[in-house]
């Protein structure tokens, strides 16, 4: 036990933890439970049907009030468990209540009438997955429409934003033209204006060119990004000339070299920037909120946007849509974890 | 079979990826391989131009015309007035005076909240990478799940702690636990205001964290080495080594904080969408709401309030062009 928490607290050249490392744990253990903890909440929660959701004080597993179908009654009952008198112990159907007395059946012999005062029974509960809260999505909402339009946009997104990027990349890191610095510090420039202060004239951009209500309306004007042009242009500048010259001196096109020599071997930096617009663009709020008005456009923030401005819709299939939604990203962050935060902390941009 | 149909796949593959090939040889050979250069930045300037540059233009447009039409040539050249009436104010510290309180009432929640979210952020910041930068088991871990938040569509994030929040919601309950009353948090003014700083900090303290980890990481150890000769005690490392070598880091941090904290508006609009009143309406919700999603869409207002707007974050990237060119 002993050599356990020595282990555990060793550090390098002394074994022994001073308050400082039980400060620190403490810290991060906190920490853990603040950060992650509303997730796991919000997940637990999914699970919980109408019923399980209203009740107070919440549980966390999805206990529920149990109902039991009994023959001759037209809906499935209540159960109650009995606390005191004869009966207790046992679970019985509550068919009706009038003052504080109920009236109950047991379900094992379901024709005599058992009158109990309700304050010696409680409702039984049990615990159940609503599992209809994910499937009743695609039955009763137009899920499948919002999950496609999402991945639509994030993937052909992504696409454009990987190939103009590193197209634009490639001329600005092998060639020497004239105005080429120029045209560099103009796409750097383009960081100091953040899409928030031009919303009112891409509208009017978006609407004269016929792209309000439409997908692409979304995915066009942030597929060219700073951050982009930048990531791939220092990574292709550490590639060698000599492996463009020798492919001039085999007479390959400036495409070919372009498309089969240095795409390839910009795999690292592209894979950073793929995962950077898979991010920007799941997660995208504002621009797709003005631009789609639709229903059938919606992606699924604004879907989930939407739902949870209505009294009407229910919490329970707001909670699995946001599960849903943070799905991919969270399985993305848990294979590529090093890999986006080596990316992120080397470009110092989000 | 299956090795037929995958050669004809790969075949296929192939021959898509060269579809290409003959249009650019062609390209090349009109226009020569200087002026080819042109041909693979002009997508991306195309887009730059018709979605960054123009609009510019177009808001400067917007700004001194009125009226709710939406084209520019449509638009009557009214010169300041928008401006005017956003800046026209009895007393500036006090809303009600002014012509436009909804955008007086939004610069100084804006303002609070900037203060309030961005120094907190940045102090929570860097105890968390300073714990992190320690010898702890498990180091990957915790990083990660400081991490996580940032990845999570502000929608999600407004609605996780919309949950949280809610009048029967997992938090009251702890509350009524302990003995007290259940509290409606988001429809109070100064609890409202008070969350949506906490969230925003709960979504993107990972990002600032980790370049504060950086940053840390970055110092030579022999550095600490030396100090430990001198048997230095910590809060003197910290002072004397620590803080002047993380300060490039820190005002990095700093600078891209504030950029984003004055840009507020997704998690908040969904979490509280404004209220109670106006307590949490910040400036990027009245451009929403004014251009928008008013009845009568005042675009005038909107844009003017935008150049506004970039006038601060102009001088907020200034200073960190200055303070990163001092680090690299």
């Amino acid at each position: 036990m002993t050599t356990a928490a020595q282990l555990l607290t060793a550090r390098r050249g002394r074994f022994r933890a001073d308050w400082t490392d039980w400060v620190s744990y403490a810290y991060l253990i906190l920490g853990v439970i603040v950060m992650f903890g509303p997730v796991l909440w919000l997940f637990a929660s999914s699970f919980k049907s109408e019923a399980g959701l209203n009740q107070f004080p919440p549980t966390l597993l999805p206990w529920q009030p149990a109902q039991v179908q009994i023959a001759g009654q037209p809906a499935p009952l209540p159960l109650f468990h009995v606390l005191t008198g004869p009966h207790a112990g046992e679970d019985l159907a509550e068919v009706r209540r009038i003052g504080l007395m109920a009236q109950l059946l047991d379900p094992k012999s379901p024709n005599q009438v058992i009158r109990l005062r309700t304050n010696t029974i409680k409702p039984a509960m049990q615990m159940r997955a609503a599992w209809d809260n994910y499937t009743g999505l695609f039955s009763k909402f137009n899920f499948l429409r919002y999950l496609f339009n999402s991945v639509f946009i994030t993937v052909v997104a992504t696409l454009i934003t990987l190939l103009i990027n590193s197209m634009a990349a490639f001329a600005l890191s092998k060639y020497r033209f004239r105005g080429r610095d120029g045209v560099f510090l103009l796409m750097i420039a383009t960081l100091m204006i953040p899409p928030t202060i031009i919303l009112v004239p891409n509208f009017l951009i978006a609407s004269a060119l016929g792209l309000v209500n439409s997908l692409w309306g979304v995915i066009l004007p942030g597929v060219a990004t700073p951050t982009g042009v930048f990531l791939l242009r220092q990574y292709m500048l550490t590639l060698p000339d000599d492996l463009i010259e020798a492919a001039r001196m085999d007479n390959a096109s400036e495409w070919r070299i372009y498309w089969r020599i240095v795409l390839p071997l910009s795999a690292p930096a592209l894979a950073v920037l793929a995962i950077f617009s898979v991010m920007w663009r799941w997660n995208e709020f504002l621009w797709p909120l003005i631009v789609l008005t639709r229903n059938e456009h919606f992606t699924l923030p604004l879907a989930l946007y939407s739902f949870q401005g209505e009294l009407t819709t229910s919490w329970n299939y707001i909670l699995s849509m946001t599960i849903i939604t943070l799905l991919p990203v969270t399985i993305i962050f848990i294979l590529l974890q090093r890999r986006i935060t080596q990316g992120i902390a080397s470009a110092g941009v989000k | 079979m299956s090795g037929v149909a995958a050669r004809a796949a790969e075949r296929t593959y192939a021959a898509v990826m060269n579809v290409p090939e003959r249009p650019m040889r062609w390209a090349q050979a009109r226009m020569g391989t200087g002026r080819f250069a042109w041909l693979f930045v002009a997508p991306n300037l195309a887009i730059f131009g018709i979605f960054t540059f123009l609009p510019i233009a177009i808001d400067f447009i917007y700004a001194f015309t009125g009226g709710p039409e939406l084209m520019p040539a449509d638009r009557a050249f009214t010169g300041l007035a928008n401006l005017r009436e956003l800046l026209s104010c009895g007393n500036y510290l006090n809303p009600n005076t002014c012509t436009r309180d909804i955008f007086w009432d939004g610069v100084w929640n804006t303002l609070r909240f900037v203060v309030l979210q961005v120094g907190l952020m940045i102090l929570f910041s860097l105890i968390t990478a300073l714990v992190l930068n320690r010898k702890v088991i498990g180091r990957g871990f915790f990083r990660a799940a400081f991490f996580y938040p940032v990845l999570l569509s502000p929608v999600v994030v407004a609605l996780i702690w919309k949950w949280i929040l809610q009048r029967y919601g997992v938090l009251n309950a702890v509350v009524t636990d302990v003995g007290l009353h259940p509290v409606d948090w988001l429809l109070n003014g100064t609890s409202a205001f008070s969350w949506t700083v906490f969230v925003s900090i709960w979504a993107h303290m990972g990002f600032y964290t980790l370049i504060l980890l950086a940053g840390l990481q970055a110092i030579p150890a022999d550095i600490y080495e030396a100090a430990a000769m001198d048997a230095a005690p910590p809060w003197r490392t910290f002072r004397r080594i620590t803080l002047p070598l993380l300060m490039p880091s820190l005002l990095v941090v700093l600078v891209l904080g504030l950029i984003r904290a004055v840009q507020i508006f997704d998690e908040v609009y969904v979490l509280t969408g404004g209220g109670p009143g106006t307590a949490t309406t910040y400036l990027v919700q009245f451009i929403y709401q004014t251009g928008f999603a008013a009845q009568v869409r005042e675009y005038g207002l909107a844009a003017a309030a935008s150049l506004l707007l970039a006038t601060v974050l102009l001088v907020l990237t200034l200073v960190q062009l200055r303070a990163t060119r001092g680090t690299r």
